[in-house]
């Protein structure tokens, strides 16, 4: 895209962030060290990607949850919260363990879509090792299959509190 | 400059010198993270964002403060080269010229030791990236490397060039000069100059095309590469001390284009004028940065070098132009 047209679709566009919601009414999680300053990492650890997608959306301009303080970051070290989507695979239990001991604390850990709530779909599958809250302590749990953004931005928003 | 005769002009002129670095150190590090703030702000908005306000980077630094970091068994430098870093940027700010040209007599502004105190600190977050014994960590440094040791010549040709027709390579003679003859700001051996160098500033603080600072791909960072395995309070300090070091940059840049604003001689009132005068300077030029980001993607890591030779070459230019013009 050229240059020109770029800034003609910036002008012609303006905001598309749909207005932001009323503070979440239930009850904040996590320590209060992480008031309105919330790093986010995602981990999949056996998704079926539909998780993904609307975790994609959560962070992009319509749903923007940035605005209330919550980003994404490329490292655990970086994290104050875990994003977990998926059941936990064999494949995948160790890297999560992982991670979560890789976060420093004040941590919480969210658990993404039914499949990281009670396995979803995929139970009783051979490479199945189990739910979230099965091999680490959860903190928030979003269900839904997959999860409405706004559900996961009102899980971040417990966090951040704003 | 004006000392007057009355007072022993040293011992004033050393204490003034020492009030303005002081101060020009505290105001740079205020501002530092509401810069970003400002930057990613610009950002979201022409996204179509919202966007969390100015104030999200200082509450990100506020809270890192507060979080114990993670080392990993086996690292040493963790918490030691971010205070390294910071301190080297603390002192990279010192010593530019942003808000008195009056400098502390024993201690040289001079262009060399700044490109030296600027490769400090490229060092010590090099360290740091090597030290996490990570694979992505020294990928990351060496890249760093590699630019930096592309990024420093053009830095010193350029400003080179600049020092040239005033006759002396002190940053702040140079910025005097340039308040005395506001002509010479728009001269040809200025202007590349000045391009040059904001070429290599942005390459210096890892901004795009050189470097995308959100990134989330480690296959293509540099900054981030080598910062992935600090946590918590060391974090911070890293983040803090890039956010200065890129504030600190910006302000030589604006102030070598806008040299208007800098205090000259010794009164509160030019003081006070210079800290508004660098602030609003900052944040325009930060802003233009993060305007012009939007429309750029970051360059292959292979053509960074050409890059950074086209500013080399325009650096040179200025230079050869500078002994032909003047
Ligand atoms: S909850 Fe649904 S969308 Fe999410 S990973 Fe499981 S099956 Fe996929």
């Amino acid at each position: 895209m050229s240059v020109l047209r770029l800034a003609r679709t910036i002008l012609r566009i303006g905001r598309m962030a749909a207005p932001a919601t009323d503070a979440p009414s239930e009850t904040a999680v996590g320590d209060q060290v992480l008031t309105g300053s919330v790093q986010v990492r995602h981990v999949d650890a056996g998704s079926c990607n539909g998780c993904e997608i609307e975790i994609g959306a959560v962070f992009g301009p319509v749903y923007d949850a940035e605005r209330y303080g919550a980003r994404l970051v490329a490292s655990p070290r970086h994290a104050d919260a875990l994003l977990v989507t998926g059941v936990v695979t064999h494949n995948m239990l160790q890297p999560l363990l992982r991670t979560v001991d890789a976060t420093p604390k004040p941590r919480v850990v969210i658990a993404v879509g039914d499949c990281a709530r009670d396995c979803g779909v995929f139970k009783g599958g051979y490479g199945v090792a189990g739910a979230v809250s099965d091999v680490t302590d959860v903190d928030i749990e979003v269900p839904g299959c997959p999860p409405a953004p706004d559900d996961i931005v009102a899980a971040l928003r417990r966090v951040t509190r704003r | 400059m004006s000392a007057s005769p009355a007072v022993a002009p040293d011992l004033t002129s050393t204490a003034w010198g020492l009030l303005a670095v002081v101060l020009q150190c505290c105001v740079l590090a205020a501002v530092s993270p509401i810069l970003i703030g400002v930057m990613r702000q610009v950002r979201y908005r022409m996204e179509g964002r919202i966007g969390p306000g100015i104030w999200q980077p200082t509450r990100d630094l506020l809270k890192l403060a507060r979080k114990e970091p993670l080392v990993a068994p086996g690292v040493r430098l963790q918490g030691v080269m971010p205070i390294a870093m910071t301190g080297t940027s603390l002192l990279l700010v010192a010593l530019l010229p942003l808000m008195s040209t009056v400098t502390i007599p024993l201690v040289p502004d001079d262009l060399f030791v700044v490109v030296g105190v600027l490769l400090l600190g490229t060092v010590a977050i090099a360290l740091l990236g090597l030290d996490s014994g990570t694979a992505f960590g020294g990928m990351g440094s060496s890249r760093h490397m590699t630019i930096a040791a592309l990024v420093e010549p053009t830095v010193l040709v350029a400003v080179y060039a600049l020092s040239i027709p005033v006759g002396s390579s002190a940053l702040s003679a140079i910025v005097d000069a340039r308040i005395a003859e506001p002509v010479s700001v728009v001269s040809p051996v200025s202007l590349l100059a000045l391009v040059a160098l904001i070429i290599v500033v942005v390459a210096e603080t890892g901004r795009l095309p050189v470097d995308n600072p959100s990134t989330h791909l480690e296959l293509t960072m540099v900054h981030e590469a080598m910062i992935l395995e600090a946590s918590g309070r060391d974090l911070g300090w890293v983040e803090f001390s890039s956010w200065l070091r890129l504030a600190g940059l910006l302000g030589l840049v604006a102030n070598l284009a806008l040299p208007w604003g800098v205090a000259q001689s010794m009164s509160i009132g030019g003081l006070a004028v210079a800290i508004v005068a660098i602030v609003v300077k900052v944040m325009l030029a930060g802003a233009g940065v993060a305007a012009v980001e939007v429309f750029l993607a970051k360059v292959r890591l292979f053509k960074v070098p050409e890059l950074l030779a086209a500013s080399f070459v325009m650096a040179f230019l200025a230079v050869t132009a500078s002994y032909l013009v003047v």
